[in-house]
């Protein structure tokens, strides 16, 4: 925690303009020169309930949701369904000042828009501000934007009146309202900004504010991404014009933004009836010689067990993303947790045969989304893509040069219809599709409509020619080259440094972790080397085929670790055991399930509870220790 | 040589070229109507002059399902129920591709329920057979979808309590623009009706009562038939939605009266195809996509260059 950095929370309900608002107002952070990451919290409702976005900025890099916040604009629910405290949901019009508000920071700020909400219903209000020295600005932000515009305009006064607490410049956001807005709406909302800046510069005494915004600068130009972003530029890079879906959240932003851009890149787009439908397309569209992909969250995703089979089967190349939420069944639809990863490395019947990849951070997310596309097509194998809600929606700023990179339309180890004369025919000129052995286990396939390349592609086990066979030597040839493949597929990845470490190389614990949670870990272990601990990470992306012997290294290379991940059953930690067959005793676990990814306080704390203390929970946070076995 | 040099090819086609020379040959049941449906397709192909190399067939699950091995085109044996969505994304991938999708009356009626209305409903451009045998055969015998009304098997003891469904109405609402219905006993029928439903731009459906002689009926419970187009016991407009409804509603009662009434029940010639549709909204290429992953001189569009300005 520092005071070199702004954890600005917006809060109200959902419809009142909390995303865009706020991702307008980080990207005019990042304008300014800032590094910044969002956080968002919002419920499976389309008007009402506690919504809130987290920007966090600062002139080093961020990688993480904060601890807590430092300034709070609360808007109020203006579609709030239970004004009673009584009610199911409790008093959901006050929720926005007062839900979490014990996170705000000691010397933090509070700007309330007075024209909807009354603090005097929230229970000892005076007296924690006494006590926590926030600094409270009742502002008629409802008001202010009725009389220059219309209500829903007070978003952009509680902009204005923010930029003037805590020392901003109007000009970023300005320039962003003039880039989004039509002039009919423009001209108001440059006014009420203006008023509200003005008027709270003049009738306040802005010097005494505690928070500042924090001063920083880019070397280069940097682009304000999510990982549902860059997810969907990863496979628009790698040649993907197909896609197809269902909508689920929080899968749909991919497929949305997938949508919207494949008819200008002369692509196709299909949303169909069911998810079983929707993968079934892609291997279809894959089979017929296009570079396809479908997805879904955790309850579609069971949908395609199914297509995944018949394409481990039929050996079609196939990217499917998988953006995780809380489970089981409808669980909690906006709220993130890594508990399906064992859904997407299992579920089909039969071994598995896929790889599945789970990159840490938005900038990995576009890596490995192309990643994904480049081992499917070349290896002729289902890839998964597994992140969650949390990497999917999160803003971060990453180096535009990041993105500046050549296509790769290709579609692998595919023949040309000279080649395919060159390969071997049946007598009746069948195509050996399924060749028993050959390099890497990949054998070459040719696409429908090609002279000499037709054969059967089947569910079923088959021979060299697709056809049907229950031949316990063709079998065995067949899943043994299969299997091949994801030899290789470990070997190729071993050359892609797909993993992250964070921490001295000689520390004396670690800390292990896989997918979204890196960030934080990460930053959790700054903070505890910064302490005086001795610790490092490694965040994991290569969930299968499993990175075996560096997990080893690293294991290997510290007393004890802790394996840090949002399920309740500790499924990575068993992931690393099954693969390593060992290390029961040096590994344990801090969980957590609550609908909320991992603070960095939370990890540190947990691990200083559970590691160096010894065997505990960390009190005051909603997260679990599992001990290793033996202890 | 172009890419798919065997699409849109102009020659004589043997109807051997559709059969494989050694193995496999087929493994139905003698009688099986099944046959029927191949020989049909060996003589339909060449008569529209499709190429085994330009023909793409996916089949489902099912003794239905085995017409892939039987019939040497480019195949694609799918799973139970989800031969559609495999086909239809088969034919926007490459439009110039012959799309036939076969499946059982469980695989089409039942488990690939959903997918048969939505894929009618969009009218793609492909033929869709249904081996409608009025019962699970592969599996040995159990009451399917369209199964009559008190029909005992192992899995309903004490006679199915359900009302059969009735396929050329529910493709008929669904949106399908040509529904014929034929019989495995009618082998010309059979020709010109796979004729004219390859030919149909749109989705063509195919009801094609195959009689299973192991678990319920041999040939002869399907004859005689009758032709409704040309018997003059009936008279209704095929091209009109509600006379081909109230056809089709007495076609598929007389069924389980032990009265086969089969031929074209509806067809649509003015409705635009799928990929037409999406075609004239923009979002669909008017060159086939599979093409262009073949096209060296295509430059392919970066998201660098095309989105990523908007996130500065």
């Amino acid at each position: 925690m520092t005071d070199e950095e702004l954890i600005w929370r917006i809060s109200g309900g959902s419809g009142d303009g909390i995303a865009s608002t706020s991702q307008n107002f980080a990207k005019a952070l990042m304008r300014s020169g800032l590094n910044v990451f969002t956080h968002r919290h919002y419920p499976s409702r389309i008007r009402g309930g506690h919504t809130y976005t987290e920007i966090r900025a600062a002139a080093d890099p961020v990688e993480s949701r904060g601890d807590g916040y430092n300034f709070l604009l609360a808007l109020g629910d203006s579609f709030a369904r239970n004004p009673q405290e009584g009610a199911v949901y409790g008093n959901e019009e006050i929720k926005p000042l007062s839900e979490n508000l014990d996170e705000l920071r000691e010397g933090g700020v509070i700007v309330y828009d007075e024209g909807l909400l009354d603090p005097s219903e929230i229970p000892n209000f005076e007296e924690r501000v006494e006590e926590n020295g926030w600094h409270v600005f009742p502002l008629d932000l409802r008001g202010l934007a009725r009389d220059m515009g219309r209500e829903v305009m007070r978003n952009t006064a509680g902009v204005g009146a923010t930029c003037a607490l805590i020392g901003m410049d109007l000009e970023h956001v300005e320039d962003l309202m003039r880039d989004a807005m039509p002039e009919k709406i423009l001209d108001p909302n440059l006014e009420i900004l203006e008023t509200a800046y003005d008027q709270v510069r003049e009738e306040y005494d802005v010097d005494a504010v505690e928070v500042s915004v924090p001063t920083g600068e880019h070397e280069e130009t940097q682009l304000l991404m999510s990982g549902s972003d860059a997810i969907s530029y990863g496979a628009i890079d790698e040649g993907c014009r197909f896609i197809a879906g269902y909508p689920m959240t929080p899968w749909t932003e991919v497929f949305t933004i997938m949508t919207q851009n494949l008819p200008e890149l002369g692509g196709i787009s299909e949303q169909v009836e069911d998810e079983i439908a929707a993968a079934a397309l892609a291997v279809g569209a894959s089979h017929a010689g296009v570079k396809a992909m479908s997805g879904s969250s955790g309850g579609g995703f069971a949908l395609m067990s199914e297509p995944l089979g018949l394409a481990e089967m039929t050996e079609t190349p196939l990217v499917l993303v998988e953006a995780m939420r809380a489970g089981p069944s409808t669980g909690m639809p906006t709220k993130p947790e890594q508990s399906d990863l064992e859904h997407v490395l299992y579920t089909s019947q039969g071994d598995s045969q896929r790889v599945v990849l789970a990159p840490g951070t938005v900038a990995e997310a576009y890596e490995q989304s192309r990643l994904a596309f480049r081992l499917a097509y070349e290896y002729q194998i289902p890839t998964i893509l597994l992140y969650d809600q949390k990497l999917g929606g999160e803003l971060v700023n990453v180096p535009k040069s990041h993105f500046d990179r050549e296509p790769n339309p290709t579609l692998g180890k595919t023949l040309s219809e000279e080649e395919l004369a060159e390969q071997p025919h049946s007598a009746d000129g069948k195509f050996h599709r399924f060749q028993h052995d050959v390099e890497d286990g990949v054998t070459p396939r040719s696409i429908p409509g090609q002279k000499g390349g037709r054969y059967l592609a089947t569910g079923n086990e088959h021979d060299p020619t697709g056809h049907i066979s229950e031949s316990p030597d063709n079998r065995v040839a067949q899943i043994d080259r299969r299997t091949q493949k994801l030899e290789a597929i470990r070997a190729d990845l071993d050359t892609e440094d797909t993993s992250s470490y964070a921490g001295p190389d000689d520390a004396e614990y670690g800390i292990l972790t896989f997918g979204s949670q890196q960030g934080t870990v990460e930053e959790a272990v700054g903070r505890l080397n910064d302490a005086g601990v001795s610790v490092k990470s490694l965040g994991v992306s290569d969930m299968l085929p499993f990175p075996t012997e560096e997990v080893r290294t690293f294991i290997e290379s510290v007393e004890e670790v802790l394996v840090v991940e949002m399920t309740a059953s500790g499924q990575f930690r068993g992931l690393v055991q099954k693969n390593l067959g060992q290390y029961g005793e040096k590994l344990s676990s801090l969980l957590k399930y609550n609908g909320n990814p991992f603070e960095p306080a939370e990890v540190v704390d947990g691990f200083e509870a559970a590691i160096i203390e010894g065997d505990g929970d960390a009190s005051g946070h909603q997260t679990t220790f599992v001990p290793a076995a033996g202890d | 040589m172009s890419t798919f040099s065997a699409i849109g090819e102009e020659r004589e086609i043997d109807r051997d070229e559709y059969t494989p020379t050694v193995e496999p040959q087929p493994t139905w049941c003698p009688g099986c109507g099944d046959f029927s449906v191949l020989k049909a397709l060996k003589q339909a192909l060449p008569e529209v002059g499709r190429t085994p190399e330009e023909t793409l067939l996916c089949t489902g699950i099912g003794c239905s399902g085995k017409l892939n091995s039987y019939l040497d085109t480019y195949g694609f044996h799918t799973i139970h129920g989800r031969s559609l969505p495999v086909a239809r994304a088969a034919k926007l991938a490459n439009p110039d591709l012959e799309v036939i999708a076969a499946g059982g009356d469980g695989d089409g009626y039942g488990i690939g329920g959903n997918h048969f209305i939505h894929t009618a409903r969009e009218n793609h451009d492909m033929t869709y057979i249904v081996f409608n045998n009025e019962i699970f055969g592969l599996t040995k015998g159990q009451t399917s979808p369209t199964s009559p009304k008190g029909h005992k098997s192992k899995t309903q003891p004490h006679g199915s309590a359900k009302e059969p469904l009735k396929p050329l109405s529910l493709s008929l609402n669904a949106g399908a623009s040509y529904v014929a219905r034929t019989a495995a006993v009618n082998p010309n029928q059979a020709k010109e009706i796979l004729i004219e439903a390859i030919e149909h731009d749109g989705f063509a459906h195919v009801d094609f009562l195959t009689q299973c002689p192991t678990w319920n009926k041999d040939a002869r419970q399907y004859v005689p038939y009758i032709d409704v187009n040309e018997s003059d016991d009936y008279e209704f407009d095929k091209t009109d939605r509600v006379e081909a409804a109230e056809m089709m509603r007495t076609t598929e009662e007389a069924l389980y009266d032990g009265e086969v009434l089969t031929g074209r029940f509806y067809v649509d010639e003015d409705r635009p195809s799928y990929g037409q549709e999406k075609q004239q909204i923009g979002e669909m290429p008017e060159e086939p996509l599979a093409e262009r992953y073949w096209d060296d001189d295509y430059e392919w569009e970066r998201s660098y260059d095309q989105f990523v300005d908007k996130h500065e």
